[in-house]
C-alpha cells in the first residue's frame, strides 16, 4: 500500500485513505517517557485530558507493538543509543513526536550532557514545544500529526535521517 | 605568588570568622580537639534558627575524622560533594555532610587536595553510602579515592573523556543559529 | 577502565596465551555486534551501535567484581543467605531498563537471578544526566530557580526552596512572613501532589491499574491551583531568592478549601480500595525491607527512613520558613517494608492538608518578597520617581543579584527526603559551584539492600515504594 504513484487511481487512493484512517485512529504510543514531559504525557493519558478518545490510551511497553514514539524529555548522551535502538525495533509504519523543548532542541540545557534535539538521532515527524507542554498542547500535536497522516503528507518512513 | 601563599594559609575561602579555638558545642569540640589544626565556622540557616558547623581538616586526617565523627553520634550520612577551586590552590575540595540525629546537629567537614595529586582516601569503609557519591566526584572531577571498591564512571558513559565539572572543561554549548543571523559563530 | 571478559579463552589457552581481540571474538565483541542496529528498510548499520561502552559500569563476573558486597546488599547488614550448593550456570543476569514501564524513569537495574530469587542488584544511572550543576554556574541567582526546579520534577517547589534558602543564607537576608507562609503553602501542596502521583504509579505497578486514574484526578486539582498562582503546571520558577515571584491570586482561599475537601475524599477512596485488599497486602507486607541502620549508612531520608522507624523530619528538627507555628505530626512506621511506606505517605498527605488549612487561616498580610533593593527589583512606578530605583532595576537586570563570597548549605524536607543545596560563591552574580544533595540518589544506592533475596515481582513493588525521581538522581 505504500509508495507514491504519479497517477493514482481511484482504487489505490481510496484504499490508501482507508489505511491512513485506520492508522491514525488507533495509533499506539511506545512509552518513552524520560523526564518532566513524561509526567505531562501521563497526565494527558489520564482521565482529565483523555487520550483514549483518540484511540491512544494503550501505551505499549514493547516497541514492537507500537506505532508512535513520543520522546518525552531530555535525551542525554548515554541515552541516545538506547533511543535509536528502541526506534529501530518499532515496526513500520512508525512516527516520532518530539515532545517538549529538550527533545526538540536541547531546551534550556545547551551543554555537554544532552543531545541537542532528538532529530540528531531519529527522524521526527512532529515537534511539540513547551517546558513542559501541557496536555492540551500535546493533544494538539498528536491531532496535527494524525491530520498529516490522514492527508497523506507523511508517507512511509525509511528510518534514514 | 602572594595569592597562592595567602590561600594556602586559610583553607576556607571565607576567612573572617575562622577561629583557632574550639567551638562551644561540647560534642564538636571533642571531635576537633585531637586534630588541633582544624578551622571551623558556625553558620545559621536562612529563615530558621538552626545552625551547623563547618570545619576543614587535612586530608591525612580525613578517614580518621569521619570515623570518630560516626562514633560521636554523627551516623546519618547526608552528602559528599566536590568543588573545583581552579586557580585558588589547593584546587579540589571535598565536603562531607553528616548529621547526628540524637543531638540534632549537622557538620560539614571539608578537605583540600592539590591539582597534581587529587587523592582523597575513601570513606566507604565508614559510610557505605559514600559509594555513589565518590563515584560521582571521580566521574565529574577526576578525584581519586583509593580504597573505593568500584571507582568507575557513574553519570557519564564509560568511555567519556574528560571530567565535565572541572572549571577548565567547557560547558559544551552548541552555538545557536538564528534565521536572520549570520552563519559564522 | 574496560575489562576484557575473555574468560572462556583463558580457560582454553591459559592466561599467557590469551589471544588479542581481533583474532578471537570474545564475548564483549559478540555482545556489541548483537547490539548493532539496522536502519529500517536498508542493509546499513547505524553508527550508534558502538556509541557507548559501559563495560565497567555493568555487572562483572562474581569472582572479579570488587563491589560484590554492596551489590549483594550485605555491606551494612550481613544477612545474606546463600542457598547451599548453588550452581553457577543456574544464575542468569537480567537487564531491567532503561526503557521500562515500571522503572519510574530511566533507571537501569542489572539483576542476577537464581530462579526467581534476586542475588545481586546493580543500579546503573546516568541516563538522564543533564549537567544541571554545570549549567548552574552559568546562570545568575535569579535564573537559578529555573534550573533547579527541573531536577526533582515532581517536587519543583522544594527544589526552588532549597536553592532560595541557600542563596538567602549567603546574602544574610530574611524574607517577610507572608512570603514564608506562601512558601509553606506551596511546598505542602506540592508534597500532596507528589504523593498523589506516587500513589497512582505505585498502584499501577502493584496491579491496581485504576489507581493511576484516581491519583491523577486529584493531582489535576492541585495542578490547577499551581497554574492559577504561578502560571505553570510544573517547573514553576516561583520561589526565588528574596521571596516568591507573585502574590496569591484572588479567591485562593475558596480554591484551597475546595482542593482540601476533594483530595481528602480522594484519599478516602484510595484507602477503601487498597487498605484491605488481600492482593495489595500480600504484595506489600514484608517486601523491600530496609533497616534503620542501613538507612543511616546509605543516607536514605524521608518517608523511607520514617517507615523504618527513624523519626527524622527536617520540618521538625530544623524548622524553616516558620513551619514550626503549624501543628502537624510526622508519621513513622515500624517494619520498613513497602506497606509501611504506603501508610506513611498516605498519612503525610493528610497532615500536609492540615498544614495547608492552618496556613489559610493564619496567612499574614504584607509583602510577598523582601523589600531589600539589592535583591528585589523596585515596583515599576517607582522607577519614574526615583533615580536609585532606576539604578537598582538596571543593576539587577543586567548584572544580577550580587552575592558575597562564602559557602552555604541548606536543606528542606522534600517528599523524598532531604533536598539540599550546597552553594559556593566567590562573589559575583553567578555561583562558583552548586552541588545538589538529591534524596533519590541515596535511595537508588540503597536498592540492593532492599531487593536482594527477594523475588522479581518484589523488585517492582520495592522500586515503586522508593519513589525515585531520576531527574534528581542524575541531575
Amino acid at each position: 500500500m505504500a509508495g507514491v504513484s504519479s497517477q493514482p487511481g481511484f482504487l489505490m487512493t481510496t484504499m490508501e485513505k482507508g489505511a491512513n484512517w485506520a492508522r491514525t485512529n488507533s495509533m499506539w504510543p511506545a512509552s518513552f517517557g524520560l523526564a518532566c514531559c513524561a509526567i505531562e504525557m501521563m497526565g494527558t493519558g489520564a482521565a482529565h485530558n483523555d487520550l483514549a478518545r483518540f484511540g491512544m490510551e494503550v501505551f505499549r511497553a514493547s516497541p514492537r507493538q507500537a506505532d508512535l514514539m513520543i520522546v518525552a524529555g531530555r535525551v542525554s548522551q548515554k541515552m541516545a543509543p538506547v533511543l535509536r535502538q528502541v526506534y529501530d525495533q518499532m515496526a513500520e509504519p512508525k512516527w516520532v513526536l518530539s515532545m517538549g523543548a529538550c527533545a526538540s532542541s536541547g531546551g534550556m540545557f545547551n551543554n555537554y550532557a544532552l543531545v541537542q534535539g532528538v532529530d540528531e538521532v531519529v527522524p521526527v515527524d512532529m515537534y511539540v514545544p513547551g517546558c513542559p507542554p501541557g496536555p492540551q498542547s500535546l493533544m494538539h500535536g498528536i491531532l496535527s500529526l494524525q491530520e498529516k497522516i490522514m492527508d497523506g503528507e507523511i508517507r512511509r518512513s525509511t528510518g534514514v535521517l | 605568588m602572594t595569592d597562592i601563599e595567602r590561600d594556602l594559609d586559610d583553607a576556607a575561602p571565607d576567612a573572617e570568622t575562622t577561629d583557632r579555638r574550639l567551638p562551644d558545642h561540647p560534642t564538636i569540640a571533642a571531635l576537633l580537639e585531637p586534630i588541633g589544626a582544624a578551622t571551623f565556622e558556625v553558620k545559621k540557616n536562612a529563615s530558621s534558627d538552626a545552625i551547623y558547623h563547618t570545619m576543614a581538616v587535612p586530608v591525612s586526617e580525613w578517614v580518621g575524622f569521619a570515623s570518630s565523627a560516626k562514633d560521636a553520634g554523627f551516623d546519618l550520612f547526608i552528602d559528599l560533594a566536590a568543588v573545583d577551586h581552579y586557580t585558588h590552590a589547593p584546587r579540589f575540595e571535598v565536603a562531607l555532610n553528616l548529621v547526628s540525629m540524637t543531638e540534632n546537629l549537622r557538620i560539614i567537614v571539608t578537605t583540600r587536595v592539590p591539582y597534581d595529586d587529587p587523592t582523597v582516601p575513601s570513606v566507604t569503609g565508614v559510610f557505605a553510602g559514600a559509594n555513589f557519591y565518590e563515584r560521582e566526584a571521580y566521574d565529574l572531577f577526576g578525584i581519586d579515592f583509593p580504597g573505593h571498591p568500584d571507582l568507575t564512571r557513574i553519570l557519564m558513559p564509560d568511555d567519556w573523556e574528560g571530567y565535565p565539572l572541572r572549571k577548565d572543561y567547557d560547558i559544551g554549548a552548541v552555538p545557536v543559529e538564528f534565521k536572520a543571523g549570520s552563519a559564522d559563530l | 577502565m574496560t575489562d576484557t571478559h575473555d574468560t572462556e579463552a583463558d580457560v582454553v589457552l591459559g592466561e599467557e596465551d590469551a589471544p588479542v581481540a581481533d583474532e578471537v571474538q570474545g564475548p564483549e565483541e559478540e555482545r556489541r555486534q548483537l547490539h548493532d542496529v539496522w536502519v529500517s528498510g536498508t542493509e546499513e548499520r547505524f553508527p550508534f551501535s558502538k556509541a557507548t561502552d559501559e563495560g565497567a559500569q555493568e555487572f562483572l563476573p562474581r569472582d572479579e567484581d570488587p563491589a560484590l558486597l554492596i551489590q549483594e546488599g550485605i555491606v551494612v547488614d550481613d544477612d545474606y543467605v546463600e542457598a547451599p550448593a548453588v550452581v553457577e550456570e543456574e544464575r542468569q543476569i537480567i537487564n531491567m531498563g532503561p526503557q521500562h514501564p515500571s522503572t519510574h524513569g530511566v533507571l537501569r537495574l542489572q539483576l542476577e537471578l537464581e530462579g526467581e530469587t534476586i542475588r545481586r542488584v546493580k543500579p546503573i544511572i546516568g541516563y538522564l544526566h543533564t549537567g544541571m550543576e554545570k549549567t548552574a554556574e552559568t546562570l545568575n541567582y535569579a535564573q537559578g530557580s529555573t534550573n533547579v526546579t527541573r531536577m526533582d520534577y515532581l517536587a519543583p517547589f522544594h527544589n526552588e526552596l532549597a536553592y532560595s534558602l541557600a542563596v538567602e543564607q549567603l546574602l544574610g537576608i530574611d524574607v517577610p512572613p507572608r512570603a514564608d507562609a506562601i512558601r509553606v503553602l506551596m511546598t505542602e501542596l506540592n508534597r500532596v501532589s507528589s504523593h498523589l502521583l506516587w500513589a497512582a504509579t505505585m498502584g499501577m505497578d502493584i496491579g491496581a491499574l485504576s489507581m493511576m486514574i484516581y491519583g491523577w484526578r486529584e493531582r489535576e486539582v492541585c495542578l490547577d491551583f499551581f497554574e492559577k498562582t504561578t502560571g505553570l503546571r510544573m517547573n514553576h520558577n516561583y520561589i526565588r531568592p528574596g521571596g516568591v515571584a507573585a502574590d496569591l491570586p484572588d479567591g485562593w482561599e475558596a480554591d484551597i478549601a475546595n482542593l482540601i475537601s476533594l483530595v481528602n475524599e480522594g484519599v478516602d477512596e484510595y484507602e477503601e480500595l487498597l487498605n484491605e485488599n488481600p492482593i495489595f497486602l500480600d504484595r506489600t507486607m514484608g517486601v523491600g525491607v530496609i533497616l534503620p541502620e542501613e538507612c543511616k549508612q546509605y543516607g536514605v531520608t524521608g518517608p523511607i527512613a520514617r517507615a523504618s522507624g527513624l523519626d527524622w523530619d527536617l520540618r521538625k528538627q530544623t524548622p524553616y520558613c516558620g513551619i514550626d507555628q503549624y501543628e502537624f505530626t510526622v508519621p513513622t512506621g515500624l517494619h520498613g517494608d513497602v506497606h509501611d511506606r504506603y501508610e506513611v505517605r498516605i498519612e503525610e498527605i493528610r497532615q500536609s492538608l492540615g498544614i495547608v488549612l492552618q496556613v489559610v487561616d493564619s496567612m499574614p498580610l504584607g509583602d510577598y518578597r523582601t523589600p531589600d533593593p539589592k535583591v528585589t527589583p523596585p515596583p515599576r512606578k517607582r522607577i519614574d520617581e526615583s533615580m536609585e530605583a532606576l539604578i537598582h532595576h538596571f543593576k539587577l537586570f543586567t548584572e544580577g543579584i550580587m552575592v558575597p563570597p562564602g559557602t552555604a548549605y541548606q536543606s528542606v524536607e522534600g517528599p523524598r527526603g532531604e533536598v539540599g543545596c550546597y552553594l559556593v560563591s566567590k562573589g559575583g552574580a553567578r555561583p562558583w559551584r552548586m552541588h545538589w544533595r538529591a534524596p533519590s540518589f541515596a535511595a537508588v544506592q540503597a536498592l540492593p539492600a532492599m531487593m536482594t533475596d527477594s523475588l522479581v515481582a518484589d523488585v517492582v513493588a520495592a522500586l515503586a515504594s522508593t519513589d525515585p525521581v531520576l531527574g534528581d538522581v542524575d541531575r
